[in-house]
């Protein structure tokens, strides 16, 4: 298990830098703090660099200048895969094992951890329950599933060994908006049982402040503003006020066409 | 005397003929795969080597055969006994089609699945054998395959050397201007490449993920 270090915050980006090997840079004086159990989103355009700033936590990049610190320590210290297999990580694509079932798929991180097979096969059954699934899903394969499914199982997958944090880049950016929906409404239950640190990317300010406690405002590899969702909507940051702009110019139009 | 009472007639060495050119096919494939998929793997994963380790089973692989077989002849240890000799150039010609594969197969695994698996804590090992080599064997095996079927019939060359085979029955048909000692060696050597294509084919089929 992790270290209690409740004191402090539990991710800590501190003076972040990225560039690409080419010089190119994604990220600059990143500063910022993800406390115990909140939900931090991330909203920015395409290129801002958020879904950066999510994988230099797990260190599937590694910072040009600065530090990132998870539970207290420097990440770039210790080691990488005991830091990865300690944050559960859900991307767009699900990235599911296709050659794998569903029930091998959950319980891939246990198994390679070394948990006994009784103790694994009942991780995975109450991991489906959790997210939503039927227990006979277990022997599926990827192929088998819906859009919807997949996602679960990712979300499944993810939380298999229990992390404390929980990384998640665009999860429902590929879905249809009613299962996206669905998700989000089920996410947000899910969180408020387990209460995990959560880093959240996307480009949806509905779904930022829906299931957000912080909204942190990203733009050309900048932090813009890190806001709670009812101070975002009445932020008057250009930016900040442009997303709401859009947000709710799309809802009335969409209204007035209805009416006209 | 028809094709099939002759192969009747000297089924004894037809068989040791056949066990011969199994045995070359066999070990050769056997070394091409041991050697080329880790050369594909290094090619999959460090790009720097890509282009040389391509290129020069490229190259190899337009040498004509029979100067082959005569450059290797002056190596010492190699050209003591034909059949190492023939071992050797039919391993490497061998080589281009499995590193190929191995390496378009590897490169061919969805990103997203590679990332989800890092992501995950995997190491690099547990990625490569559980991971990427697992969704790669099928077109790994679709390159092992053409690998066996050149080989049969390159393999029938090295009768010229002396390293036995089914080539034999056919060099000594030429000679003897006798085509049913040609087709004695080649009829066999055809089965041999079908009966592989066949069997690694439906293998390779067993085997691709879903």
């Amino acid at each position: 298990m992790e270290p209690d270090l409740a004191a402090g915050p539990v991710i800590e980006f501190r003076d972040v830098a990225y560039a690409l090997p080419n010089g190119q840079r994604l990220l600059s004086e990143l500063n910022l703090q993800v406390q115990r159990g909140e939900t931090l989103v991330l909203l920015g355009r395409s290129g801002s660099g958020k879904t950066t700033t999510l994988k230099l936590v797990n260190r599937l990049l590694t910072p040009s200048g600065g530090e990132v610190r998870v539970n207290g320590a420097p990440s770039a210290e210790g080691d990488v895969i005991r830091l990865r297999r300690s944050i559960g990580y859900v991307i767009q694509d699900v990235g599911l094992f296709p050659h794998y079932d569903v029930e091998r798929n959950i319980g891939l991180v246990p198994r390679i951890e070394g948990w006994p097979a009784e103790r694994i096969h009942r991780r995975v059954e109450e991991l489906l329950q959790m997210v939503g699934l039927e227990a006979h899903l277990a022997s599926r394969y990827p192929h088998q599933l819906s859009g919807g499914q997949r996602q679960r199982v990712g979300v499944a997958r993810a939380l298999a060994a229990d992390p404390a944090i929980l990384l998640m880049d665009e999860p429902f950016g590929a879905l249809d908006a009613i299962t996206r929906d669905q998700l989000q409404r089920e996410f947000l239950l899910l969180q408020q049982r387990l209460g995990k640190t959560v880093v959240f990317v996307t480009h949806d300010l509905r779904e930022a402040l829906l299931l957000g406690s912080r909204v942190a405002l990203m733009e050309a590899g900048k932090l813009v503003t890190v806001l709670s969702p009812k101070d975002f909507l009445r932020s008057t940051d250009p930016l900040a006020a442009a997303y709401v702009r859009a947000l709710g110019g799309g809802l009335d139009s969409a209204t007035n066409r209805g009416a006209s | 005397m028809n094709l099939f009472h002759f192969l009747w007639q000297n089924h004894e060495q037809v068989l040791e003929l056949t066990l011969e050119h199994l045995w070359l096919v066999g070990i050769s494939t056997l070394l091409a795969v041991l050697i080329g998929i880790p050369l594909g793997i290094v090619c999959a994963h460090w790009p720097v080597w890509n282009k040389p380790v391509l290129g020069t089973a490229n190259i190899i692989q337009t040498i004509p055969s029979l100067a082959l077989f005569g450059f290797l002849l002056p190596v010492p240890w190699l050209g003591d006994r034909a059949d190492r000799l023939a071992i050797l150039a039919l391993t490497l010609y061998a080589l281009l089609p499995v590193i190929r594969n191995t390496y378009t197969g590897i490169r061919g695994v969805d990103p997203a699945v590679v990332e989800a698996g890092r992501g995950m804590g995997l190491t690099d090992h547990q990625l490569l054998f559980q991971v990427e080599l697992p969704l790669a064997v099928s077109v790994i095996l679709s390159g092992v395959r053409v690998a066996v079927v050149v080989s049969v019939g390159l393999a029938t060359i090295a009768a010229a050397i002396g390293a036995g085979g089914l080539g034999e029955f056919i060099f000594r048909g030429l000679a003897m201007v006798n085509n049913q000692l040609i087709l004695a060696g080649a009829i066999p050597a055809a089965v041999l490449a079908l009966s592989a294509d066949f069997g690694l084919g439906w293998l390779e089929k067993r085997l691709r993920p879903r």
